[in-house]
């Protein structure tokens, strides 16, 4: 399969303002599942508030958030697929300066230093642009995720020391969710990494967080730690928008990777109750937008 | 928890007769303003051409269309998605906000600390809690973008909105020392040891 920069550069213009628009069905299975489950009344109120907010926008065919995020684009791209590398990355950033500017869409990024706005939502190694390889026959798939800053602001690192054990995790989690209190626009995904480097850490932590509702841990022990996680978050009682109740994180995700015998490193990063994603496939029959 | 319909400008005695639990729905004008508006405002000395004695503004960057100047939209600008940001991070400016501007409401979510609590029993103000994330919801609440100042700043401009039915709005901080962040989180705090317990740790 061969695929050319315009191909991409139009998905990667749809798949910003798609994101934007439409919660994946997963995310709206877990709203949900916590609306039946609430019971403090204020927060079955925000709940309610929560999900005619998805529905006006499909109906208004409005942005769900204002905050259009920072773009991050995962490609992933399977066996006997023909791109050219280089290309294929300026196509993604002309795709969401596109989007951007013709939508338009508020442009959110800026320069780190001088907070100068190009208006484009792009700058310097910005979009985020993850390339992975696969085994899928002749596919290309690319996942776009607007990531928004309230929650993205809920980031920690903590290189916890071997001594410090399972239990050095577990407390960091728990520290975090505390901390982030309200800020973070609860309901949340609660993505943690555990293990790697310190970079690597990190980048799990957003893995998970961005990671499907329903998806569990493919590492046994992970799995277990992710229920033992989301009971114990939510019995913190911090609630949606931290004005209280059960339905503090939809989940706790965790992703994992070896690390060193010296070391015990724990990240998290938290994914808002607007968990927007969407994914751009090619295949030989075409292209097809989804979740 | 009484509800009112409140129209901006509002009085000193009027956010003293809130407390929190009540919900408010604001008609009127409301102003928009975020980080950088406020470091422009306060650390960098900029003045505002707006006069805002009594009112109301909430924590926003909206996404807008660009357009020609008509009665429909005044300040060339039409809106496209309107909503809220966390507030926790213009914690410092609620002060200067209230002091040398004369605001008495502020929207926005996440809550606000000390700071903003002292500035409100001194002074007379509240904070409503506006629903993250519902932006889509929050727009259809805004009639009109009628104005904007320091508009370098875009998106981070000073906007000026007329509103109709903004709300209804949680009273979240009121005058009295209330805060309902302030009570969650030290009841969360409170159950930190019992969630610890819960995964084998013991303090």
């Amino acid at each position: 399969m061969q695929l050319t920069p315009q191909q991409i550069e139009d998905a990667a213009k749809e798949l910003y303002i798609r994101a934007l628009k439409v919660l994946p069905p997963d995310i709206k299975s877990g709203f949900a599942r916590i609306d039946a489950t609430e019971t403090t009344p204020v927060a079955q109120g925000i709940i309610k508030t929560m999900l005619r907010n998805i529905t006006v926008a499909e109906a208004t065919d409005n942005l769900l958030c204002q905050d259009t995020g920072m773009p991050i684009y995962n490609v992933v791209i399977g066996r006997d697929v023909a791109i050219d590398g280089h290309a294929l990355k300026e196509a993604i950033r002309r795709g969401c300066a596109r989007a951007t500017r013709e939508y338009p869409l508020r442009s959110s990024v800026v320069h780190p230093i001088t907070r100068r706005n190009e208006h484009t939502s792009c700058g310097p190694e910005v979009p985020v642009i993850h390339l992975d390889f696969n085994d899928a026959a002749e596919t290309l798939s690319i996942e776009m995720i607007p990531k928004g800053s309230g929650s993205e602001n809920g980031s920690f690192l903590k290189m916890a020391i071997p001594a410090e054990g399972v239990n050095a995790i577990k407390t960091f989690v728990i520290d975090c969710v505390l901390s982030a209190g309200g800020k973070t626009c609860p309901p949340v995904i609660v993505g943690v990494g555990v293990g790697g480097t310190s970079d690597l850490c990190v980048h799990l932590a957003k893995r998970a967080a961005t990671r499907p509702l329903g998806s569990r841990c493919t590492d046994p022990a992970g799995a277990r730690l992710e229920e033992e996680l989301a009971a114990a978050v939510n019995s913190l009682g911090i609630g949606p928008q931290g004005l209280g109740g059960d339905s503090t994180a939809f989940a706790v995700h965790i992703e994992l990777a070896a690390t060193h015998i010296t070391m015990n490193p724990v990240a998290v990063n938290m994914q808002c109750h607007s968990a927007r994603r969407a994914r751009a496939t090619f295949t030989p029959a075409g292209l097809e937008y989804g979740f | 928890m009484a509800h009112v319909d409140l129209t901006t400008p509002v009085t000193e005695a009027q956010m003293r007769g809130l407390r929190v639990n009540d919900t408010v729905t604001l008609h009127g004008t409301l102003f928009g303003i975020r980080d950088a508006t406020q470091i422009h405002m306060f650390d960098r000395a900029r003045r505002t051409k707006f006069d805002l004695q009594g009112h109301a503004v909430i924590h926003t960057a909206p996404n807008v269309k660009k357009v020609p100047p008509s009665p429909e939209h005044p300040a060339g600008y039409a809106p496209v998605c309107i909503g809220t940001t966390t507030s926790d991070r213009m914690e410092r400016f609620t002060g200067p906000l209230m002091t040398r501007e004369g605001v008495r409401i502020i929207i926005g979510k996440g809550g606000m600390r000390e700071g903003t609590l002292k500035a409100f029993a001194e002074i007379g103000g509240i904070y409503l809690a506006i629903i993250g994330g519902t932006a889509a919801l929050e727009t259809t609440w805004i009639e009109q973008i009628e104005d904007v100042d320091m508009d370098d700043l875009n998106p981070e401009s000073l906007w000026k909105f007329r509103i109709k039915g903004f709300g209804p709005l949680l009273v979240a901080m009121d005058s009295h020392g209330g805060s309902l962040y302030e009570t969650v989180n030290q009841d969360a705090a409170g159950r930190r040891a019992a969630a610890l317990a819960g995964l084998g740790i013991s303090a």
